[in-house]
């Protein structure tokens, strides 16, 4: 009965999130054509001699940055942003009073986006490929289903991160800014601005030690179809789920003790 | 002339006040602070990899990549103190109709729209900024005084560039109104300027410098400021600081008369 029930919910939530999603799909596009960095990347990356150092060939950058320009695509987060508007403006209250915790509306609303952005990232892959047909190639099923999966499991670790800065908002009427920090690391450690075997072997370790290689790193290597340990990396991004999972859960319950509907 | 004063006086009202409401929130100065030194602190880490395979990135040398850099962190800089602000504002006007106000204020539209608010927060990042472009270009010897001349006039050109960019960006909204964050897709595609546009492959070069001018915004005024700067370049740099402020002015005046106000 609650599995049912559970589905049926779901089921809800995803459609009508999707049908909004499709009313901004021209928001949307932009968003996708945000993501340009990996690309920009492989641009200077493609153009130095500096991947040629590290053992790595041309078309091993050029596959690892495309597939780090996918999962880019596929596993961004803003709930912070949203929710930082919708608890300043008191649209959360009516969110509490539904008997649903509010944030499985934002991570529906989140796979809505990622599949609206599913047409878009095509027509960008397929104007790439013309434009420069050598990029393309066509990943094993086995590379290309274990991609797949990393790239979720990626996004799923990714929003329990923002969601325990998200719940600061309770705090902070400006939590949003907090973003900005931890994009920093994002950034520069994910391997998303540089491959991680082009990194000194100190500041690799450091940066393997951080929850941010296995969003970015790892599942972009597994789709470019190079030699990674997969069982490790699973079990990476399962405990740092398994770690970020409690605390965004007692942050959320006593945020929600807090909240007082501002502007009410 | 008593125009111009007049404009000075609301320049100075429109400053005071907002700097006012900005410094009710302290802590941003710490955020700001602590995401401009790892955003450097990041983008010379990845300049110092990119440099590892040789001692040039697409002919420039390190102490040219710097100024380059510098150039960047400047721009971005005054984008968070002036343009962001202001310019992702135009959309919220739209939407809910209080673009009708503006214009009917007895002060040009444009300039209002342009310089309403202004935000201490990008001010780190202009001081770190020039901070690196001096000592960078010291390094690759002491300019002369009509070398700076030029380089700060090429450097003005570049803002015209960047405020006309964002502004033709931000005033699409008056078609598009749900276009919320075209301004983002710009600010994500401009990371480009943060290496000298010589080092992406010669199809991405023609985009950068015809269709999207990334090369005029950073490229050009680091060469001047280097003593490599030509006359081709700073003649070229002059005339699209030119079309692009009038291409934006001539928008805005078009794109009045597409407004229809919101609910109508």
């Amino acid at each position: 009965m609650r599995v049912r029930h559970g589905w049926r919910v779901a089921r809800a939530l995803l459609v009508s999130q999707y049908a909004l999603m499709l009313e901004y799909r021209a928001e949307i596009v932009l968003w996708a054509l945000s993501g340009v960095l990996p690309l920009i990347m492989l641009g200077v990356w493609s153009g130095s001699g500096a991947g040629a150092g590290a053992g790595l060939s041309p078309q091993q950058i050029s596959r690892y940055f495309l597939s780090a320009f996918l999962v880019r695509q596929f596993t961004v987060v803003w709930l912070i942003h949203v929710f930082e508007e919708d608890a300043l403006q008191g649209r959360l209250s009516p969110f509490l009073l539904q008997p649903l915790a509010p944030l499985w509306r934002y991570l529906a609303a989140h796979f809505s986006e990622q599949a609206s952005r599913v047409p878009i990232v095509a027509v960008m892959l397929l104007a790439l490929g013309l434009v420069a047909p050598g990029l393309l190639w066509l990943p094993s099923a086995r590379s290309l289903l274990l991609g797949l999966v990393a790239i979720q499991a990626a996004f799923l670790l990714r929003f329990l991160l923002q969601v325990v800065v998200t719940t600061l908002c309770f705090w902070s009427e400006r939590a949003a800014a907090l973003d900005r920090l931890l994009l920093i690391p994002y950034l520069f450690l994910s391997g998303l601005v540089a491959p991680l075997e082009t990194f000194p072997p100190a500041v690799r370790r450091l940066a393997m030690a951080t929850p941010f290689p296995w969003m970015v790193d790892f599942p972009a290597r597994l789709l470019a179809g190079e030699e990674v340990n997969a069982t490790l990396g699973f079990a990476a991004i399962a405990a740092w789920c398994l770690l970020l999972l409690p605390i965004g859960r007692w942050l959320w319950l006593a945020g929600l003790r807090r909240y007082s509907a501002m502007g009410a | 002339m008593a125009s111009w004063r007049h404009y000075g006086r609301s320049l100075r009202s429109f400053w005071s006040t907002s700097l006012a409401a900005e410094l009710e929130y302290p802590l941003n100065a710490v955020i700001e602070l602590v995401s401009v030194f790892g955003n450097l602190a990041g983008s010379l880490f990845v300049l110092q990899l990119l440099f590892a395979g040789g001692s040039s990135l697409g002919g420039w040398s390190w102490n040219g990549a710097l100024v380059v850099l510098g150039l960047y962190t400047l721009l971005d800089g005054i984008t968070t103190c002036l343009l962001q602000p202001n310019l992702s504002r135009i959309v919220n006007h739209v939407q809910t109709g209080t673009l009708d106000y503006v214009l009917l204020k007895p002060i040009d539209s444009q300039f209002w729209l342009s310089t309403r608010t202004v935000s201490p927060w990008g001010l780190p990042a202009i001081g770190a900024a020039l901070g690196l472009i001096a000592w960078a270009s010291s390094r690759a010897g002491v300019p002369s005084p009509a070398l700076l001349l030029l380089a700060l006039a090429l450097l003005l050109a570049s803002l015209v560039i960047l405020y006309s960019l964002w502004f033709v960006l931000a005033a699409l909204s008056i078609w598009f109104v749900k276009v919320w964050n075209a301004t983002e897709v710009l600010r994500q595609t401009l990371v480009a300027g943060r290496y000298p546009v010589s080092a992406y492959p010669p199809a991405l070069r023609l985009v950068f410098t015809f269709v999207l001018p990334v090369a005029f915004l950073t490229t050009v005024p680091a060469e001047a400021l280097l003593g490599r700067g030509s006359l081709a370049w700073a003649g070229g740099s002059l005339l699209a600081a030119i079309l692009c402020f009038g291409g934006s002015r001539l928008l805005w005046l078009h794109a009045q008369r597409f407004y229809t106000s919101a609910s109508s």
